[in-house]
């Protein structure tokens, strides 16, 4: 039965690196606007600035 | 598309179609075709440039987002306006952030209405090769945009946007703007963990609930029991750190908020489970631990609803300019207002406002102090008067010289009033504070009876007896019962435009008993003010104008950006005819020759001094008189008319509130306010604005519960002082004074409906009590015999929440569906009936026909 051991740390892994990956996404703002970026894909136009956009300056 | 965009994206002023013949760039109507373009029309020179400029720089997509997406540039652009931006001191406070190469500054730019501004400002890089990277916050109306200052000045950028008709909004209040704060952030984090905690706890728990841990052996169940305490950890510390912060201080102010049990209950789960692993008994409580937490957590975070766009902490600062135009030696330079000093000489041009107390040295000064004591008639001031911070200029251009610094003004001082400094969002006296004062005392009685009880009957079951209680009776559906309804409530009224500044408005709106209100600009309105036209022929009875008259003076009239002439066009049907010898005599009138007639348009003492008997004012309204070709034809009559269905709304309010009005203006609509408010109402004119305040704080001394409703900066102290302040605004978004609530003027007469919503909101939180009370009651029952078995805690908790969760939320949703009544056929016949003397040929023409 000690196949359920590995599971569990498998499953314990995924769960810490989807958590870690959340508290990225708040870290960089994510969450502060969560409007504009829905009416800035309907402009066409592919754009590279948007993808900065939450970047800090450097 | 979200309805929640498509709402917002409806907000904006209504764009015409390009077929209906408006100016290709911003919709409005053109009068002529003389700024054609490329097949294109346009309504100014203004938008004829912005649209060549968009195109040169292969920024015509623009218009493909959306038609007629452009702003009117209404104000020709001055260079010198801005000037003041280079100043290092004003923009060390502007810019976020700024090394040798670049520098980064958000800023307000009201007129972002669309998906093509959006679009537009994040490409402005290709307007100007010294911008870099712009992204905008659509629901704060921001920009931010990094420039390089060796290639742009600041000063550079702002006018290049006011060029392309975003003219960024630099108000007094703006140089100490605070940073978002990272709060919002926080309670994300602490979410996601509770999340993860509940979740992953949950999942190894699951094998207990359906007993196929038993295929294991016993040390799976240790194993599982550890990882949940290790996984709990953080749930219980991290993210449930605001309840143990708001338990500790209701502590030590000696009350009992909410928050205690909710606290004692979760070290008792977290307690036992511990006590459970380590006997090798079971896997203990955390799943249920972690669940309560996220719960709590979602609760609370769907009461934080914010508005991006509102602001309803403003003091006077954000409604003085950033700059004004200082005179010196060498001419005229713009400068901050955190620089002016006492002595500086001023020049105010046509509606700009006064920042500071001043002296008047010169020119025609008609103040117009309507923002500060509610008075709606500009006032004539001579030189020498002294003029008070707040007023505005209307008119010509004047000059005056500052006898006050700006933070000693009038209108500052009232900011320094008491009621300005006290906070009233942590109000104690709360619906569930009450309740819970109660609810935690019976908890922890009968935590220690059972505790006693059973150390007589048999000691081994005491403590668990005393632990399960306090686990079972862990308020946490009762906790959920008024974030969820004041939420809900708060999300309903926003969709019909009253936005609250937090949820526990709702709960204040509902207990109070006086309702006191503004007159001007609360329930008048000078927009839709009737003009009406009394001939001068008094003794027939024939009132009105005859199309001849209205072409001539209308034609004359157009010419004028004075706000009296501007009113007089919007009310007249006319055809223009073209104005020969227009001259302006500021403070007095117009003249012209319009198709061979001399006509004049002014006040009655200029058209006597001209040599027109204009014969006796009928009324002690303003009134501006018309000439043509030396005789007197008529005086137009300008009212303050009142919104549609005040009348309506004041009867119905008056059935379950008692009434006041306090107005700053005169008395001379006494009797026709008298008897919209009914004999028993208190009626006050002439009210300054610290009479206002003091007089609602009277109020208050009597124990009346008061809401105050009002509009202006001459209301902010009472709107302060009140219980629940609503501010009345024109457009949602600019000029409100601190206040509770929010308010669309369209929406104005719905407030009875308002009130009686927050009355059913506040019924359902009680019920919602007396759900989780009955749940608890079940719990604490069994909990007090010593026999809680894992199973029951596990239903019994999710379910109490569960039920709690979708009566409350129901409940509200079903009764906010009365919120919006009756609307349409009503409503626009009584905008009609409203002033049938009101002169308007285009009505008049259509009901003829």
């Amino acid at each position: 039965m000690s196949v359920i051991i590995v599971l569990i740390l498998a499953s314990l892994t995924v769960a810490l690196i989807f958590l870690a990956a959340f508290i990225w996404s708040v870290r960089s703002g994510q969450y502060e606007d969560t409007l504009t970026p829905s009416m800035r894909m309907l402009a066409d136009e592919p754009n590279q600035h948007i993808s900065e956009t939450n970047s800090k300056p450097k | 598309m979200s309805s929640r965009l498509q709402r917002e994206l409806q907000t904006p002023p209504p764009v015409t179609h390009r077929t209906s013949g408006g100016c290709f760039h911003c919709g409005e109507p053109c009068p002529d075709n003389s700024f054609a373009r490329d097949g294109k029309d346009f309504c100014c020179f203004g938008c004829q440039t912005v649209f060549s400029l968009l195109r040169e720089n292969g920024l015509e997509q623009f218009y493909e987002l959306n038609a007629a997406a452009g702003t009117r540039i209404r104000a020709a652009a001055v260079a010198t306006k801005w000037a003041f931006l280079d100043d290092p001191a004003v923009a060390a406070k502007l810019i976020d952030y700024a090394d040798k190469t670049r520098a980064k500054v958000t800023l307000h730019l009201p007129a972002i209405h669309c998906v093509a501004c959006v679009w537009l400002l994040e490409n402005l890089f290709k307007l100007h090769p010294g911008v870099g990277h712009s992204a905008v916050n659509f629901s704060r109306r921001e920009a931010a945009i990094t420039f390089a200052p060796a290639r742009i000045k600041f000063s550079e950028l702002a006018a290049l946007l006011a060029s392309i008709g975003y003219e960024p909004e630099l108000t007094f209040g703006a140089t100490e703007k605070t940073k978002p704060s990272p709060l919002q952030k926080k309670a994300w984090l602490q979410i996601g963990l509770a999340a993860f905690g509940f979740g992953n706890i949950m999942l190894l728990s699951l094998p207990f609930y359906f007993g196929l841990d038993t295929f294991n052996g016993p040390w799976f169940r240790v194993l599982a029991g550890w990882i949940g305490l290790a996984l709990a950890l953080p749930v219980v510390t991290i993210s449930a750190a605001d309840l143990w912060r708001a338990a500790w201080s209701s502590l030590r102010q000696r009350t009992l908020t909410l928050e205690v049990p909710i606290v004692l209950g979760l070290v008792a789960i977290y307690v036992t489970s511990v006590f459970e692993v380590l006997a090798q008994r079971g896997p203990g409580y955390c799943d249920s631990l972690c669940g309560l937490i996220f719960f709590l957590l979602c609760g609370r975070l769907f009461q934080k609803k914010t508005y991006d766009r509102l602001t309803f902490d403003r003091d006077y600062k954000g409604f003085f300019p950033l700059s004004v135009i200082r005179k010196h030696a060498g001419g005229e330079v713009s400068v901050a207002i955190s620089q002016l000093a006492t002595g500086d000489h001023l020049i105010l041009r046509n509606g700009e406002l006064l920042p500071a107390d001043a002296k008047l040295l010169s020119g025609e000064a008609w103040i117009d102090y309507s923002f500060v004591t509610g008075e709606s008639e500009p006032v004539a001031c001579a030189a020498g008067s002294h003029l008070f911070a707040g007023g505005r200029q209307v008119g010509g251009a004047i000059e005056v010289e500052t006898v006050k610094p700006v933070t000693q003004s009038y209108l500052a001082t009232l900011w320094n009033n008491e009621a300005f400094q006290k906070n009233r969002d942590q109000d104690l006296n709360s619906l569930t504070n009450r309740y819970s004062q109660r609810f935690t005392k019976l908890v922890i009685g009968i935590a220690l009876a059972a505790a006693a009880f059973w150390l007589y009957q048999d000691a081994t079951k005491a403590l668990k007896a005393f632990t399960s209680v306090l686990i079972v009776a862990c308020p946490c559906a009762l906790a959920l019962a008024a974030p969820l309804t004041h939420g809900t409530a708060q999300r309903l009224l926003a969709r019909l435009k009253i936005y609250l500044k937090n949820a526990l408005v709702i709960e204040r709106m509902s207990g109070i008993n006086t309702i006191v209100l503004d007159k001007t600009g609360t329930l008048t309105t000078a927009e839709a003010g009737g003009v009406s036209f009394q001939k001068a022929e008094s003794g027939k009875q024939k009132s009105g104008i005859t199309a001849g008259e209205a072409d001539l003076i209308g034609s004359l009239a157009r010419h004028s950006a004075h706000p009296n002439s501007v009113r007089i066009v919007k009310s007249l049907g006319f055809t223009a005819a073209p104005v020969t010898g227009f001259k302006e005599t500021p403070g007095c009138g117009i003249e012209g020759v319009v198709a061979g007639h001399k006509v004049l348009l002014g006040s009655r003492a200029w058209l006597s001094q001209r040599g027109v008997s204009a014969g006796e004012p009928t009324s002690g309204a303003t009134s501006v008189v018309a000439a043509v070709d030396g005789s007197f034809r008529g005086a137009f009559v300008f009212e303050n008319s009142l919104r549609p269905e005040v009348a309506q709304l004041l009867a119905q309010l008056g059935h379950q509130y008692e009434l006041v009005l306090l107005s700053g203006d005169n008395e001379r609509e006494a009797a026709r306010f008298k008897t919209l408010f009914g004999a028993a109402a208190i009626l006050k004119f002439n009210q300054s604005p610290a009479d206002k305040l003091n007089f609602v704080r009277e109020l208050q001394q009597r124990g009346r519960k008061v809401m105050m409703v009002g509009d202006g900066l001459n209301d902010a102290g009472a709107l302060q002082q009140a219980e629940v302040g609503v501010a009345v605004v024109e457009r949602i978004g600019i000029f409100s004074p601190a206040s509770d609530v929010i308010l669309d003027a369209a929406e104005l007469p719905r407030l009875a409906r308002v009130l009686a919503f927050s009355r059913s909101a506040a019924r359902v939180v009680r019920a919602g009590f007396v759900i989780s009370a009955l749940y608890n009651l079940v719990g604490v029952s069994i909990a007090a015999t010593g026999f809680l078995s894992p199973i029951v805690c596990a239903i019994l908790m999710p379910l109490s929440s569960a039920t709690v969760i979708a009566f409350t939320c129901g409940a509200t949703a079903w009764q906010g569906r009365k919120l919006r009544g009756p609307e349409g056929s009503a409503e626009r016949s009584i905008r009609r009936d409203a002033h049938p003397t009101r002169f308007n040929p285009q009505l008049i023409a259509k009901e003829a026909a």
